[in-house]
């Protein structure tokens, strides 16, 4: 039976659905039995691993933050070294609304740091994403050292360069209360919060907005001749990832219950950059990888041998700028392909 | 002279004197990422591997004040020229991302280094006698070493210049600048050009480090500490701009004595903000026409 004779293809549907780029592209959005075993993993971390629940909730909140830059860097090709600002503001929101007995509810206060990061990330964006570069490079670390600067210069408030300590956080769902020696409300808190906000960032990069910000990364020129508005898309995207840094913000002051001046510092900014990096950027699971490797080994190695840690890590950023682009996922695709084609074509 | 103007004065000299130093380590920078577009966070950490090295020749071998510059000179743009050659001259096709990763990596590593061969801790520069003390201008006193170093950066941006703009590898320098393609197809020894401008650049680089080491320190942490300053002086200043940058990094310097003598607390949120919108007003930065 050709095509000629009858409209339906093999699977009955039209012929073009036939097409192998059309079966990829259907595709490429469904869940894969993989993708549950970061969940299963980070459960399982939770019964094998009782002691390290503390690190395991800054760990989860380094894959937040790093999937809010995914966003901004991976898929729209933003080069920012100032994500951090977005994060400050988050963990500030919390901090300041906590600390003077304002509010305590930490879910509701995770939503109003996001809302508080959006806000600025929508002013900022609509005025630094006009420029490229190293314009733009310069403008998102000047944006971020002037928060951190506002939140030195406002200390009546926000405490100054010693922070806001001890704030009192109010228990999840009004049941669950944090516990400052036992992060086991923490850590599942977290990991909670981090598998919404990653359920929504897969419908995100997958949905026709995630598809033209990968346009817009690629050649926005061309986006600009088929009609779409570059600039407002980039705005979005912008404020969305700013929303996201800013829970991870919020969950680091509520499961720390401090901030301090840190949370908008140079080096958190260019810190997750590298996690995303290391991990593969452009792809929803870089940020898993990355986190996990970067911080597992700063956490065994940077305390006992803090500059070999230092010189191993540079040594590792110089292997991957010259030969592996797309960090860990992306040698991993690479062997995979290779090792795929040979078992092919014996 | 009545004291609040003589105070203002003092701020003054000494600012300009702070922008010289910020000037003497940006030039290079500024010149490099204009020529080769290359993203270089790691011109801080020449500044700084420069800068020990005039120290520790200074410290340790007792090499006189001008000798140790010209050896920090020399040692800082060999080191960089090997860079270059190996490393850089992979990516000047890259994005800006692969370049931000290369040099946080090289940061990373000279930081590790200088910590693993030279220590921790913060090392002193003294300075020669000569240069010590006070010097009467005139109308006031002043410390004998920040007027020589207003005195040395007019020097250099007068060499520079003369060099930039009546010589054959200015002239090259500067059609690179605007037109990379042409210029090869001119028969200009493109990647040549790249090497030489490279090493000068972080010569000039360990000069700063050097000459500044006597009051902004030189501490492995050098080489992030004072990073943001030195991209603000090129950006506000203009890619591949000297006068640009001469003027920027004047401007900050002394912007950040007047703020903080007169607003202690949190003055430097104004030069953020300050740069903010000059990169908003003028993009290219202030020395660069419009393309």
């Amino acid at each position: 039976m050709t095509a000629a004779v009858s409209p339906g293809g093999p699977t009955g549907g039209p012929v073009w659905l036939d097409h192998p780029a059309a079966r990829v592209l259907i595709r490429r959005h469904r869940l894969r039995w993989w993708e549950l075993l970061p969940w299963i993993a980070a459960i399982g971390v939770y019964f094998a691993f009782p002691d390290y629940l503390g690190f395991g909730t800054e760990l989860l909140i380094v894959i937040l933050f790093a999937l809010s830059l995914d966003i901004a860097l991976g898929y729209a090709g933003i080069v920012t070294l100032g994500h951090a600002a977005f994060f400050g503001i988050g963990a500030y929101t919390v901090g300041l609304l906590a600390f003077h007995g304002i509010w305590t509810e930490p879910i509701s206060g995770l939503v109003l740091a996001a809302i508080a990061a959006a806000v600025i990330g929508v002013a900022s964006g609509l005025v630094l994403l006009r420029t490229r570069g190293l314009t733009l490079l310069m403008l998102t670390i000047c944006t971020m050292a002037l928060l951190g600067e506002a939140a030195n210069m406002a200390h009546a408030y926000t405490g100054g360069f010693d922070g806001l300590p001890s704030l009192p956080i109010a228990p999840v769902l009004g049941a669950f209360e944090f516990n400052p020696l036992y992060a086991d409300t923490q850590y599942l808190y977290t990991l909670a919060v981090l598998l919404i906000c990653f359920v929504f960032v897969r419908a995100l990069v997958y949905s026709p907005f995630g598809q033209s910000l990968t346009g817009i990364r690629e050649n926005a020129l061309r986006m600009h001749a088929i009609g779409a508005p570059v600039r407002g898309r980039l705005v979005i995207c912008y404020a969305v990832s700013a929303a996201i840094a800013g829970i991870a913000g919020g969950l680091w002051a509520q499961t720390n219950a401090y901030v301090n001046l840190s949370v908008f510092d140079l080096d958190r900014s260019a810190t997750v950059l590298i996690v995303l990096i290391v991990g593969g950027y452009g792809r929803l699971y870089g940020a898993f990888v990355g986190a996990v490797a970067y911080m597992t080994l700063s956490h065994f190695l940077a305390r006992i041998y803090p500059t070999a840690w230092q010189l191993g890590l540079g040594l590792m950023l110089l292997l991957i700028a010259l030969f592996a682009h797309n960090g860990i996922l992306g040698v991993g695709e690479a062997l995979w392909r290779r090792y795929g084609a040979e078992r092919a074509a014996p | 002279m009545p004291n609040g103007l003589a105070d203002f004065a003092g701020i003054l000299l000494g600012g300009v004197s702070a922008g010289t130093v910020l000037f003497i380590v940006s030039v290079g920078l500024s010149v490099t990422m204009g020529l080769m577009g290359f993203v270089n966070l790691a011109h801080g950490a020449f500044a700084m591997f420069g800068g020990y090295v005039i120290a520790l020749a200074m410290n340790r071998v007792h090499l006189g004040f001008a000798a140790a510059l010209a050896l920090g000179f020399a040692a800082t743009a060999a080191v960089s020229a090997i860079l270059e050659r190996l490393l850089y001259r992979r990516l000047y096709r890259a994005g800006e991302l692969d370049q931000v990763l290369l040099t946080i990596g090289l940061i990373f590593i000279f930081i590790a280094g200088i910590t693993m061969v030279v220590g921790p801790e913060s090392q002193p520069l003294r300075l020669p006698p000569a240069l010590q003390g006070q010097l009467n201008l005139g109308f006031m006193q002043y410390r004998t070493y920040s007027v020589f170093l207003i005195m040395v950066g007019v020097l250099i941006v007068t060499a520079i210049w003369l060099v930039f703009d009546h010589t054959l590898i200015g002239t090259r320098i500067r059609a690179t600048l605007d037109n990379r393609g042409m210029a090869e197809s001119l028969g200009i020894n493109v990647d040549r050009l790249f090497t030489i401008t490279f090493a000068f650049g972080s010569g000039m680089a360990a000069l700063g480090g050097g000459l500044g080491a006597e009051f902004l320190g030189l501490d492995p942490q050098y080489a992030l500490k004072y990073l943001v300053y030195f991209l603000i002086a090129v950006s506000v200043g203009g890619l591949g701009s000297i006068a640009g940058v001469y003027s920027a990094s004047l401007l900050i310097g002394v912007l950040d004595f007047v703020l903080k003598f007169y607003l202690p607390e949190g003055g430097t949120i104004f030069i953020y903000a300050l740069t903010i919108l000059l990169l908003l007003w003028r993009p290219q930065g202030l020395g660069r026409k419009e393309t």
